[in-house]
């Protein structure tokens, strides 16, 4: 059947990009993440979403509304640690700052818009950024818009149960579990990449994506 | 509301588009006493707009806006038409509604708001066209205003369809000639103040938007009364120059010409009892708070 072979790669994808969950990806169990609609434990999501932003020439993240503004503890919390994220990486930080869609049109620059997002990720050259903050049905809208129209590599750290239409999505995000990734990152920076045995997609293929770290 | 809630995380504060810094340092949430007066000296909640220049629904916008006495507590409710298009640059939680549904969006949302926050004030403003308001959506508009249900309605009276290019609509003159109204409208302007009245609107206002410091006080009486009192009901003469054949400098003088008396848009008021004395027991309270103490005790 297509959906078992169904692999959330980077775009360009279609016009049309098909829902992933359409295609019969879901969603990661608590401890677990998805790469490219595989489930995989939490440990080995958060290492190759590591790797992948090393590796990121323009690597970015898109912080929402939910850590952008200081509504609670939590949030605060969350900015923290993305920032410490961002600087390890080193990456660039564009927000998504709301959800309108401005008219007549977004500086790319300065922000990124769920409505045309792929304006954004084209003017700043982005190969793989990371949404996180923001709310989940704006960020898949523009998870599948991004698949469609740019090959950027997206990763979704999300607070809630995950996102199938993310390139790579972990869930129950936690500031704690954001450091754990800049960990990653840190650990990483140093150690040349070898990819772990059976780490291959449902069908045996290697992924697209492994080809960039297999070095 | 405490400004508190409306801080960027530090971390991401030279990051944040300036709009949203300026919003967050300039603007008047939270100040009871903001009003017109305040655009220029403040930032405002409107960023920008995609009317034709000159449009005085621009204006319109700017008061209304700057009068809201709770913006930071306020959810407004639009729906399809030129207004909709200005909706993605305003700083106030705002619902686009399916064309003509405003009214009953916004009944359901006053409600739901009632329970969730019954500790907390929200005030819920609906904004939408003459054609939204008083052909399509008639049934809606007019059975909340049966029902009491407590909110302000805003109509935005260009007299025609402006966003679909020039249809006839209830609102319009009699013997008006619009671009996709060519044989002249056949009946008169629907004399919607007064059914508003009928309905059982407490306040029902007609006027045009000359006059800021008028749209300011009609604006702050229509919300506050809507809290607690009932339905209110604002109908703004906002004339689409394009579609009347004015150029952007002429809006202004089209409404002035349009206010004088025996004109269309001449001053008009309704006020029920009840809502004329809950604004008198608002102001003497006003005035008391403003006194000193010492001075009371005398
Ligand atoms: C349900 C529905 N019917 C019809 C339309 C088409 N439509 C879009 S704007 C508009 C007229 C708007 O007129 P008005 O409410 O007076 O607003 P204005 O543009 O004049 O400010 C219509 C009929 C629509 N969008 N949805
Ligand atoms: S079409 Fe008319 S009402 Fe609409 S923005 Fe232009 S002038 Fe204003
Ligand atoms: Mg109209």
């Amino acid at each position: 059947m297509q959906s078992e072979k169904y692999r959330v790669v980077a775009g360009p994808e279609a016009y049309f990009t098909p829902g992933a969950a359409r295609m019969g990806i879901v969603l990661p169990e608590p401890g677990e993440g998805h790469i490219e609609g595989q489930i995989v434990p939490e440990e080995e999501a958060l290492e190759y979403a590591a790797r992948k932003l090393i590796e990121a020439k323009n690597p970015t993240i898109h912080p929402g509304p939910l850590v952008l503004w200081n509504w609670n503890e939590k949030a605060a919390k969350k900015a923290k640690a993305i920032k410490v994220l961002a600087d390890v990486i080193p990456a660039r930080i564009i927000p998504m700052a709301d959800y309108r869609p401005k008219y007549p049109k977004i500086n790319p620059e300065v922000e990124i818009n769920p409505n045309h997002p792929n304006l954004t990720i084209w003017h700043n050259k982005e190969d793989v950024c990371v949404f996180v903050g923001v709310h989940c049905h704006m960020a898949n809208l523009s998870l599948k818009i991004i698949r469609g129209g740019t090959s950027c590599f997206t990763i979704a750290l999300c607070a809630q149960a995950g996102h199938e239409d993310a390139n790579l999505s972990l869930r129950d995000v936690s500031p704690e579990k954001i450091l754990r990734l800049a960990e990653w990152v840190n650990k990483l920076k140093s150690i040349p990449y070898v990819r772990p045995a059976g780490r291959t997609s449902n069908d045996g293929a290697e992924r697209k994506s492994d080809k960039v770290f297999a070095k | 509301m405490s400004k508190e809630k409306i801080q960027i995380c530090p971390e991401f504060s030279d990051i944040m588009p300036p709009e949203y810094r300026d919003l967050v340092e300039q603007s008047t949430y939270g100040n009871e006493d903001r009003g017109w007066k305040d655009i220029g000296n403040s930032k405002e909640l409107i960023e920008a707009h995609s009317l034709c220049a000159g449009c005085p629904e621009s204006m319109a916008f700017r008061y209304i806006l700057a009068s809201l006495p709770n913006p930071e507590d306020t959810v407004m409710v639009g729906s399809t038409g030129c207004t909709s298009l200005v909706f993605p640059m305003v700083a106030v939680h705002n619902i686009h509604s399916l064309f003509g549904n405003q009214n009953a969006v916004a009944s359901g949302l006053k409600r739901a708001l009632t329970v969730r926050f019954p500790d907390r004030i929200k005030d819920v403003v609906v904004l939408a066209g003459d054609g939204a308001t008083v052909d399509i959506g008639l049934d809606m508009t007019l059975q909340a205003w049966f029902r009491q249900e407590k909110f302000t309605t805003i109509c935005f009276d260009n007299e025609l369809y402006a966003n679909t290019g020039g249809q006839e609509s209830g609102l319009m003159r009699k013997g008006f000639v619009a671009k996709m109204a060519p044989t002249g409208k056949k009946f008169d302007k629907v004399r919607l103040p007064e059914i508003a009245r009928e309905s059982g609107c407490c306040y029902v206002v007609n006027l045009t938007v000359s006059k800021p410091s008028l749209v300011e006080k009609v604006i702050k009486n229509a919300v506050l009364l809507a809290r607690e009192v009932g339905p209110t009901y604002i109908q703004l003469y906002t004339p689409c120059i394009l579609e009347i054949g004015k150029n952007s400098m002429e809006g202004l003088q089209e409404m002035r010409d349009s206010e004088k008396p025996g004109e269309r848009f001449n001053y008009k008021e309704y006020i029920t009892d009840e809502a004329k004395q809950y604004l008198a027991d608002l102001d003497a309270r006003k005035k008391a708070a403003a006194i000193p103490a010492a001075q009371l005790t005398e």
